[in-house]
């Protein structure tokens, strides 16, 4: 837990002694405390509801909103307190975080809300506490689907300025959008209706002529069905290349799925008509005309249900593929035993295992032709174990199957739901606004809009007391040591506005390396140097390694208490003002040798890769860029 | 929370009834066993339980500790206030202390020197260190008289209390010293540097050459060096 690393650190500190008289050099100078509080109460108004706690429980977590400085900008002066006009509810558990070093997600509250004030209060999500974790991200991630299905609706709205190969190929895909779209899907599902009935009814034997034995359709009205073939294959292919010209990416166009059934629906007739009359090859082709029968998946662009089966059967690839497999294990099983079981009875239909096999698979999935069955009494109850266990065997993956379908198909309802109620909503919405549209505008004209209050950024802020004692500290074990850390990591040259010449900022750089995870970026520095050449060992600093921490075993549970959170916000809407100012940006080197801005456990440099100031700092960093958000679990 | 709970019992118990598990397991499965020996066995845990849930621990009133040490009753507060956050059972046992102090040196392997420190702060040697106990020792390396807080150094190097420090406890002082900087150190630390530094303590602090540093010698030898004196007064400040 973060919060015991600040109780503990006078502790620490005065343990140190123990290495004094051990020492052969002087040690370093500690930091003093230039303006020494006493510990107080400070009240916390939130909304109306007072808050009390001790000033020392909030600096815990120097960088979030109320372990900062920040928090002055909300000192109110009459009343002596903090002023937030925020909700009290979710602020509770915002400050049971800085008291118990766990952050808890309340069920109840939304999840947009919660993360708003977490993003004000300037805390990562990141943070919360492995009870409340996986509620929190499903809530999340259910609210992203939601949102972004309503995206996607949006796009449904006509852009301008679309060519014309961007409107066929959203006709294609929306057929609702206009239509002469609409009647290409209906005249498209009926020639595939046609098609399809037109395969069946060529093989059903049409009557007996009287001078002709009974013959299918198909033979006696040749031309018929040729031209009915014809016909839908000329539509199909004239969709098929309509569909081509007008896909965005004509390569995956061609590998996707439905565009694979098109052509295998219409290949068997071009095929047919490029070969001849040609007896050796009739037969095979006979064969491709069975791959016609594909053309009645060309449906499930127009179908959703059917759609949803296919993905359903995808998306259960797995436990399929269990089925599969434990089906085969059994009928093998059972297909030796019934096999060797039969074997002493005479004019046995049990001739060999794979023979077997069919008697398995029948038995197994409850079938029961009758045409194998089993004559001795070994071979009988070997049969109805065989049938009772494969009850089991299949009913058992198929729940999973069932529930998936079931989870996908009720999403897409949801989601047809949803896009239904939606122009119901906004059009009530629009009738609301109308009637309180003048009521708006007089209190517009009355000037009632206040100004957002703009959070500057912090700049020229302090290292906090807490890390500069804990660098003290480190400082004089190396000393009694005659030992400097060495960084370990490839360095890459950002962040040259760090202070030079500063006595603890080596330190601090290479103390900071070995507890992130992630490769860091600093100059390359020798210790020995910045210690006044006391040391007489300084050697110049040759290639750092990577950084990987030698007792990983041993330390990963203290390395979570001081490890920094390295996460990448790429530009999140409502934070960015408050991921700048979790970011330190690079100090402008006004500052005095007792403070730097780099801590041990809190690791906050922004990197954006294209600003390297240059010994000023920068006020705004550019939000835009990706920033790599690092904020101490202290 | 960092400190143990008083679940930690739980495995005696289990320890204890394992002889009965195996029969009373057959008894379960019997629907008309008795229920007495399971009640029994029941009634025992419990008083265990209660025994062991009072290992809360209360420290002494605050007058008395303001007496017993050199902080005044505000940082005896804030003091307090910190250890009991951290420990609401009121003692730390020596695997939190190693946990806690192990969280200020990630990149080496603190838990040697926490093993010693441990036994410096725990003056009765009852495997824990109480409030009490924490703020003695706070009291004599922050508010002391550089006599004291040599000795308190003193003591912690003589591992086995016997008043000498010799060289293989000097040793492993040294070795947890060391430990604590991790491997990834500049210049690189090699199996005898330890041996070294040791070589060159005890050539600085035994003056008879007997092998052996005393309390007396090791007191005079630190009065007159100039580094450590002022390296004593470093931490004032700390509270």
């Amino acid at each position: 837990m973060a919060a015991g690393v600040a109780a503990w650190l006078p502790f620490a500190r005065a343990a140190a002694i123990g290495w004094m008289p051990v020492a052969n050099l002087p040690m370093p100078v500690a930091p003093t405390e230039k303006n020494k509080r006493q510990d107080e109460l400070i009240i916390l108004n939130v909304s109306g509801r007072r808050f009390q706690t001790w000033r020392n429980t909030l600096d815990r977590y120097p960088d979030t909103l109320l372990g900062s400085s920040e928090k002055e900008f909300f000192y109110n002066e009459e009343t002596r307190e903090y002023f937030f006009d925020r909700d009290p509810d979710v602020f509770r558990s915002i400050l049971n975080f800085y008291r118990t070093g766990k952050l808890h997600y309340p069920r109840y509250e939304c999840i947009s809300a919660y993360d708003e004030e977490l993003a004000f209060f300037g805390i990562i999500p990141e943070i919360i506490s492995d009870c409340c974790y996986e509620e929190y991200k499903d809530r999340k991630r259910e609210n992203a689907e939601r949102l972004m299905d309503d995206n996607e609706d949006n796009k449904d709205c006509k852009l301008p300025n679309m060519t014309f190969r961007e409107t066929m190929w959203r006709a294609f895909e929306n057929p609702h959008t206009s239509t002469m779209a609409l009647v290409f899907y209906y005249v498209t599902g009926f020639f595939i209706a046609v098609s399809v009935i037109t395969n069946v009814v060529e093989t059903v034997p049409c009557g007996a002529t009287p001078n002709q034995k009974d013959m299918p359709c198909g033979e006696r009205y040749t031309e018929a069905f040729f031209c009915m073939d014809t016909a839908c294959v000329m539509i199909f292919t004239v969709e098929y290349l309509m569909r081509l010209f007008a896909a965005p990416s004509r390569y995956r166009f061609i590998r996707s799925v439905m565009s694979i059934i098109d052509v295998v629906a219409i290949l068997p007739y071009y095929i047919g008509l490029v070969m001849t009359n040609n007896e050796d090859v009739s037969g095979a082709f006979v064969t491709l005309r069975v791959f016609r029968v594909f053309r009645i998946f060309k449906f499930s662009r127009h179908s959703q249900g059917l759609r949803i089966l296919g993905y359903t059967l995808k998306s259960c690839a797995s436990e399929l593929g269990f089925l599969l497999f434990s089906l085969t294990m059994a009928i093998i099983i059972f297909a030796t035993v019934m096999f060797y079981a039969e074997k002493g009875s005479t004019s046995s239909k049990f001739t060999s295992i794979p023979a077997s096999f069919w008697y398995t698979i029948v038995t197994m999935t409850t079938l029961g032709y009758g045409d194998m069955v089993p004559k001795t009494i070994a071979g009988k109850i070997f049969g109805s174990i065989c049938s009772l266990s494969g009850v089991l065997v299949i009913a058992l993956p198929v729940p999973v199957i069932v529930s998936n379908f079931s989870r996908i198909y009720h999403q897409n309802q949801r989601a047809d739901k949803r896009r239904a109620q939606k122009k119901a909503r906004l059009a009530r919405m629009r009738i609301s606004k109308t009637g309180s549209s003048s009521a708006f505008l007089h209190s517009k004209r009355n000037g009632l809009l206040n100004e957002s209050l703009e959070l500057t950024v912090r700049t020229g802020k302090t290292m906090s007391l807490l890390e500069s004692q804990h660098h003290h500290l480190l400082h004089c074990l190396e000393k009694t040591t005659v030992r400097s850390y060495q960084l370990k990591g490839p360095t890459v040259g950002v962040g040259t506005g760090i202070i030079k010449n500063h006595e603890f900022m080596d330190e601090q750089l290479y103390e900071q390396s070995y507890l992130e995870t992630a490769l860091q970026s600093y100059p390359s520095r020798s210790p020995s140097l910045s210690s006044q050449g006391l040391t007489g060992t300084c050697c110049s600093r040759r290639a750092k390694k990577s950084s990987q921490l030698p007792n990983a075993s041993a330390a990963t549970s203290g390395l979570q208490e001081l490890s920094a959170i390295n996460i990448q916000c790429g530009d999140p809407p409502l934070s960015t003002s408050r991921s700048s100012l979790n970011m330190r940006p690079d100090d402008p080197p006004r500052l005095n040798c007792q403070s730097g801005q780099i801590t041990t456990a809190i690791i906050s440099i922004p990197t954006p890769p294209a600003t390297t100031p240059d010994g000023d700092g920068h006020t705004l960093p550019n939000p835009s860029v990706q920033n790599i958000v690092k904020v101490s679990a202290l | 929370s960092l400190c143990k709970k008083p679940e930690y019992v739980q495995g005696e118990i289990i320890t204890n009834g394992s002889k009965r598990s195996l029969r009373a397991r057959l008894m379960k499965l019997l629907p008309c066993s008795g229920a007495k020996k399971p009640a029994a066995q029941t009634q025992n845990s419990v008083e265990d339980e209660l025994e062991l849930s009072a290992v809360r621990h209360r420290p002494e009133g605050l007058e008395q500790l303001e007496a017993q040490t050199r902080f005044s009753r505000k940082e005896l507060q804030i003091l307090y206030r910190g250890f009991k956050n951290e420990c609401p059972s009121g003692v730390v046992n020596e695997d939190t202390f190693k946990d806690i102090y192990s969280q200020f040196f990630p990149q080496g392997d603190a838990s040697t020197y926490a093993h010693f420190l441990f036994n410096a702060f725990d003056t009765d040697h009852n495997g824990s260190v109480s409030f009490e106990d924490f703020v003695m020792g706070l009291s004599i390396l922050l508010r002391g008289s550089v006599q004291e807080k040599l000795n308190w150094a003193f003591n912690l190097y003589d591992i086995n209390k016997d008043g000498y420090i010799t060289k293989e406890e000097m040793l492993d002082i040294m070795k947890a010293i060391y430990d604590m900087m991790g491997k990834c150190t500049y210049p690189i630390l090699k199996e005898e540097t330890p041996r070294q530094h040791v070589e060159i303590f005890f050539q600085k602090m035994d003056k008879n050459k007997d092998g052996v540093v005393t309390i007396d010698e090791f007191i005079d030898c630190c009065q007159n060096d100039e580094n450590i004196m002022r390296s004593m007064q470093l931490f004032e400040n700390v509270i």
